[in-house]
């Protein structure tokens, strides 16, 4: 349902006449939601900038939130839910912040308490509501996204390739080793190997809570192709329920190395390379 | 995370992407700590269910997990069905075959899985769908 074109100009009309009772019992509404998590000059400035693209749209003629007319108005709304959203507040929370427009409309109107000013009020609703349902929708966008762009970061930075020793990386693997993971990882590995120039590599594994036969066919095929560009791969953290559950499914490693830590691997490959690692012998007391 | 799990119902979840695969594990695990399996029960049993719901979604083309516990008089456990109506399987003993795949996977994810739990059941009815059972009882 739509404002009427008279509708529509009574409530900017209103607004404007009203503007600072409005806004104020506006403010004092949404303060009281949100018991000082937000600025006052903040929420003042909210409040005034939504207020003033209200005004502006009915200007325009506004009598539905999807017309053309109010576009300013839509972009000012998903800016506020953008920076709701960003500043931790609820959905919830930034929608009511809209809807606290329609008791400070109350307040303002309740003076004058004819029939049309009943049917007025329930029509400046349906545009209230629409505002409101505007907010939460472009608030779930805003969270959506956010979550995507750490699910983003959150790839980048659980697969980090480290120099353990001259000739030897390492990759600890931590969390699910899903098939985009894995790319990332073997990608990331062979860059190393030939930046680096290291004829070794260990896959610790420590961190992956199961390793089934995806998340093993993913390793072998990393250890795969660290073969063909001449390097070997040590697989390392093989704890003992995981050591039982690849004997289990049937999964074979092959010839490929495989120790329970990464400091056994680490050994192994230095005796490898020729590296011997001694104890150096306690001082004896005179 | 999945805390707050009612384990007096079973618990469904919807197999249509690779999250939630990742989602069935930690609602498995979750279950398989409460009715207090060893770890490398745990583990087993999170590993059949990740092979068994990567199954649902690969060759089943997506379907429903299900999750109970389940208490035998001497023994609890924790049952889970997994359900899809994609194509089902034509011979199963073939598919379970150590190392026969159609999928260009390792061959051993439905061997596999009925070697990890105590129990394994598998109905499945070409081109209705596939209903795979699986049990595990703490020890």
């Amino acid at each position: 349902m739509a404002l009427s074109a008279d509708e529509s100009s009574r409530l900017g009309e209103l607004l404007t006449s009203r503007a600072e009772q409005v806004t104020q019992q506006w403010t004092e509404i949404i303060a009281g939601q949100l018991r000082g998590r937000l600025s006052q000059a903040e929420l003042v400035r909210q409040v005034q900038e939504l207020h003033r693209a209200m005004v502006d749209a009915l200007g325009k003629g506004t009598v539905d939130l999807n017309g053309e007319e109010a576009t300013e108005l839509r972009a000012v709304l998903a800016e506020f839910s953008r920076g709701q959203a960003r500043q931790g507040f609820s959905a919830t929370e930034t929608a009511t912040g809209v809807f606290a427009l329609k008791e400070a409309l109350l307040a303002v109107l309740e003076v004058d308490q004819s029939i049309e000013t009943l049917r007025d009020y329930v029509a400046f609703s349906t545009l209230i509501d629409q505002m409101g349902l505007f907010t939460f929708e472009s608030f779930v966008r805003t969270r959506e996204s956010l979550i995507a762009d750490q699910a983003e970061q959150l790839l980048e930075l659980s697969t980090p390739v480290v120099k353990l020793w001259e000739g030897v990386v390492a990759v600890p693997l931590v969390g699910t080793l899903d098939s985009a993971r894995a790319q990332v990882v073997m990608e990331r590995l062979l860059q190393t190997l030939v930046d680096t120039g290291s004829p070794y590599a260990i896959i610790d594994i420590t961190g992956v809570p199961a390793v089934d036969t995806q998340v093993a066919q993913h390793i072998l095929k990393t250890v795969v192709a660290a073969r063909l560009m001449g390097a070997d791969c040590i697989i390392s953290g093989i704890r003992p329920q995981i050591a039982q559950t690849i004997v289990a499914l049937g999964i074979e490693f092959g010839d490929i190395a495989t120790k329970a830590s990464l400091a056994d691997a680490l050994r192994h490959v230095l005796r490898l390379t020729g590296v011997e690692t001694a104890r150096r012998q306690p001082r004896r007391e005179a | 995370m999945t805390s707050g799990v009612d384990l007096g119902r079973p618990q469904a979840q919807a197999v249509g992407s690779d999250e939630d695969v990742v989602r069935v594990r930690q609602l498995v695990r979750t279950v398989a700590v409460a009715v207090k399996l060893s770890l490398v029960d745990q583990t087993k049993v999170v590993t059949a269910a990740s092979e068994l719901a990567r199954n649902t979604l690969v060759y089943g083309g997506g379907g429903t997990v299900e999750v109970a516990v389940v208490d035998n008089g001497r023994r609890t456990g924790l049952r889970i069905v997994f359900v899809d109506s994609g194509p089902g399987i034509a011979d199963v003993d073939l598919a379970l075959t150590d190392g026969y795949t159609t999928g260009g996977g390792l061959g051993l994810g439905l061997s596999g899985a009925r070697r990890l739990v105590d129990e394994f059941d598998i109905q499945t009815t070409p081109g209705q769908g596939t209903r795979v059972t699986i049990t595990k009882w703490s020890r």
